[in-house]
């Protein structure tokens, strides 16, 4: 029997009290990762990373080459797992369908006019519909910001739900673009509000607006699908996106995923990276561990 | 329905309490085998050549040994400490005075990782605590008293604040050294001179700020630290030649000196126990809440004065707090605490291990529900999971009495005055915490708690500028900030 899942006055969203959650971000950074639990953080870290390209300048050769990297991160390191997905426009998706193959690697595809979704319903759920045509195995949309802040939460709930429909059985990533939604409060609401109309995975921003993810934004995040879980029983995967080069961050982030959501969340079904460059930052984090010493960047493949 | 699955929905959180080893490096410090007394400038074995051991709570091995000071030996640092006095600190420019508290201050900051270390080793604290909190808010109580030397006129205008002379200090062994910092450096700023006591079991770190008072060639005599146990405590407060008593510790010994000064011209300002309440309303942003309740009672395996022991939860949101607060105890690492992810570290001693023993056998015995995390303890050491009482009756002696440990209990409120008159309601005053979105709440419920300091929405946050200090049986007078010089003076 499908369970009824009661629908919460979102403007009672929990409060978030912004010193409080710096500071426990803060403490988060203290971990000291070392040794075995470094390597095989940083791996899981490779195999959650959405390969990203989002340029008016894409071409079908740089998402070609794109995807052949997310199936060969560094073949001298061998048993490298591949990364999750690649993550592209719509127009790109049957190309990177067509190189993923059979590799296990998932087609993401931007979709309701990223990044701002300033349009009508009809042609966001047209856009979706044209994606997963395509072979799109996910989704990201974008919250529409504005009906958002000027309080109107169910044409945004109602939107979400509507994209949900059309997607079948593509995953939903929700793009809430926390840069402008500016205070931890919003950020919660709007979380509260993707999970109930049906998003698999709430997504921190576009990468086109900074600030991007950060670990104070991501941890209401996390803790708002914490709460969604205890509620409905329904997990709801997170990604940060935008801002994470870096492999040292990368672990605080999943050691921050860790100690708030636990184990059953330590895997690509449930967190991403949406990042482009943070590939190659893992990957020489992880030589450096097999063989002791760092080597330049130009002995990582870019692309 | 769901309110079922609710209650039987469990993260798992094993594997983030399994990292990898990151333990500091023990190199970077020394510790000698045996530490004599700093007296005069200079160390000195006991007049009676007695020491004893101090151990690594965490592994229970003997660390050093330190010298047992005497009655005779009390006497030569008070006479040490009041010919410094009178020949040449009370004389001294305030101005210079400052300089050494500033010297002072510099060294303690540069060898800060030396000193963390020592610390976390003699005392059992997680490096992570002794490296982040205990050493450089140390440095900055001389940093911010050393400020204060030159200027006490504006600390107390149109007055002549002058100095009182010979301080004894005596000081516990929960924040060794920056309990030592907080009773020398206004000490030494208004112009007194001191014999300071560290506790029985964590005498390191105070021998080591002697070695840095010693190389900042502080005159002879301003600071003498003695080494010893209840006895030696004694015979400095006993000592007819003593102006001033500063003491930090528990109420039953903070009784015992106030009952042996009586009749005496001796000032004194007592820092005792506590009992602390922290109120969360149902209105509070909670996971902040069970983070600040953690940072409450867990900070220093609980060993802290203004713990937040006694929890209060508006009954609409006990559910929550209670489930996330037992979610963010999974998540703690207790063991090493020489290793940097360890979140709680060994208790002090076996005898503290034994008293909150005592305390959890009281509050299973009273029938209360009691939650513990499911992490591993180390095989040696003293060790203790951090331990919830539900349920707890404001009669019950674990809800009254002074743990001082890693033990909450909780109970539940319905209105705003049952939880002001349930918080009043123990002997203690030190501390309080109040965890609400609304402002006005805030500022109701701070102007009718009777403790000396009130945290609203955080909890354990200290700094230099702000006064500390307690109501009724957590002592009086007050120590940091403008407010902790007028112990040291007379005008």
């Amino acid at each position: 029997m499908p369970e009824t899942i009661i629908i919460p006055d979102f403007s009672l969203s929990p409060r978030i009290d912004q010193v409080g959650i710096e500071e426990r971000a803060d403490r988060i950074t203290k971990r000291s990762i070392k040794k075995e639990s470094k390597v095989s953080l940083l791996k899981l870290g490779l195999s959650m990373i959405d390969l990203t390209t989002l340029e008016g300048k894409d071409s079908e050769g740089k998402v070609k080459q794109l995807c052949y990297k997310a199936k060969h991160l560094l073949d001298s390191y061998p048993s490298l797992p591949t990364v999750a997905a690649v993550c592209v426009y719509p127009s790109m998706v049957k190309t990177a369908k067509q190189s993923l193959g059979s590799s296990g690697v998932k087609v993401a595809s931007v979709a309701t006019a990223f990044p701002s979704g300033q349009t009508s319903l009809d042609i966001k759920l047209e856009d979706v519909r044209f994606a997963v045509e395509q072979g799109a195995d996910e989704v990201d949309m974008v919250l529409s910001r504005g009906k958002f802040l000027a309080g109107d939460y169910n044409y945004v709930f109602d939107e979400i739900a509507a994209v949900k429909e059309v997607c079948g059985e593509a995953r939903l990533k929700v793009i809430l673009e926390t840069g402008e939604l500016v205070t931890f409060d919003k950020v919660r609401r709007a979380s509260d509000i993707a999970m109930y109309a049906g998003a698999d995975f709430i997504k921190t921003s576009t990468g086109k607006v900074s600030p991007a993810a950060n670990l104070p934004v991501t941890l209401v995040m996390l803790l708002a699908i914490r709460d969604f879980y205890y509620k409905t029983g329904r997990m709801v995967g997170m990604k940060p996106a935008g801002g994470i080069s870096k492999a040292k961050l990368a672990l605080h982030y999943l050691m921050m995923l860790n100690e708030i959501l636990g184990g059953d969340w330590m895997n690509n079904h449930w967190f991403r990276f949406g990042a482009s460059s943070l590939a190659n930052d893992l990957l020489m984090q992880l030589m450096k561990e097999k063989t002791g010493i760092y080597q330049g960047k130009d002995y990582f493949p870019i692309d | 329905m769901a309110t079922k699955r609710d209650n039987t929905l469990k993260l798992k959180f094993d594997s983030a309490r399994k990292l990898s080893p990151a333990p500091e490096s023990r190199s970077s410090a020394t510790i000698r085998p045996r530490y004599d007394l700093f007296i005069n400038g200079k160390f000195e074995p006991s007049s009676g050549k007695k020491y004893f051991d101090t151990i690594n709570p965490a592994t229970g091995e003997k660390l050093s040994e330190a010298a047992e000071a005497n009655a005779a030996d009390v006497d030569k640092a008070v006479k040490a400490a009041r010919n410094a006095y009178e020949k040449c600190w009370k004389k001294m420019p305030a101005k210079e005075r400052g300089k050494y508290v500033f010297r002072i201050a510099r060294m303690v900051q540069e060898r800060a990782r030396e000193f963390a270390i020592v610390e976390t080793m003699d005392g059992g604290k997680p490096i992570r605590e002794s490296r982040d909190f205990d050493i450089p808010t140390a440095a900055n109580h001389f940093f911010y008293y050393a400020g204060w030397a030159d200027k006490l006129e504006y600390a107390f205008p149109n007055r002549t604040a002058k100095s009182l002379g010979v301080a004894g200090q005596i000081i516990p062994w929960n924040f060794p050294l920056l309990m030592a910092s907080w009773k020398i450096a206004p000490a030494l700023a208004t112009g007194n001179t001191v014999v300071l006591k560290p506790a029985e079991t964590t005498p390191l770190t105070a021998m080591l700020l002697a070695e840095v008072i010693q190389e900042a060639d502080l005159p002879p005599g301003v600071v003498n630290i003695i080494t010893g146990g209840g006895s030696t405590g004694a015979a400095l407060v006993n000592h007819p030649d003593i102006n001033k008593i500063a003491f930090t510790g528990s109420t039953e010994v903070g009784k015992i000196i106030q009952r042996a000064i009586a009749g005496t011209s001796k000032k004194i300002t007592l820092e005792l126990g506590g009992k602390a309440p922290n109120i969360i309303f149902d209105d509070a942003p909670i996971d902040q809440a069970v983070e600040g309740v953690v940072n409450g009672i867990f900070f220093n395996q609980g060993h802290v004065c203004c713990a937040g022991s006694r929890l209060y939860v508006q009954e609409s949101v006990m559910n929550d707090v209670v489930r996330k607060l037992r979610d963010r105890i999974e998540t703690l690492i207790v063991g090493d605490p020489m290793d940097k992810n360890t979140d709680i570290g060994a208790i002090n001693s076996k005898q503290q291990l034994d008293k909150i023993n005592k305390y959890i056998k009281i509050g299973l015995g009273e029938g209360y529900d009691m939650y513990q995390s499911s992490c591993v303890l180390p095989d040696r050491g003293f060790f203790l999971r951090p331990t919830i009482f539900t349920n707890v009756a404001q009669s019950s002696r674990i809800a009254q009495e002074e743990i001082f440990g890693p033990v909450l209990t909780i109970q539940s409120f319905r209105t705003d005055e049952e939880a002001i008159e349930k918080a009043n309601n123990n002997p203690y005053g030190l501390s309080a915490g109040v965890w609400t979105d609304k402002g006005s709440k805030i500022f109701n419920m701070t102007a009718k708690l009777r403790a000396g300091v009130v945290w609203a929405n955080t909890f354990n946050k200290f700094d230099p500028a702000s006064p500390f200090g307690g109501y009724k049986e957590s002592g009086y007078g007050r120590e940091g900030g403008l407010h902790g010089l007028q112990p040291y003076v007379t005008f």
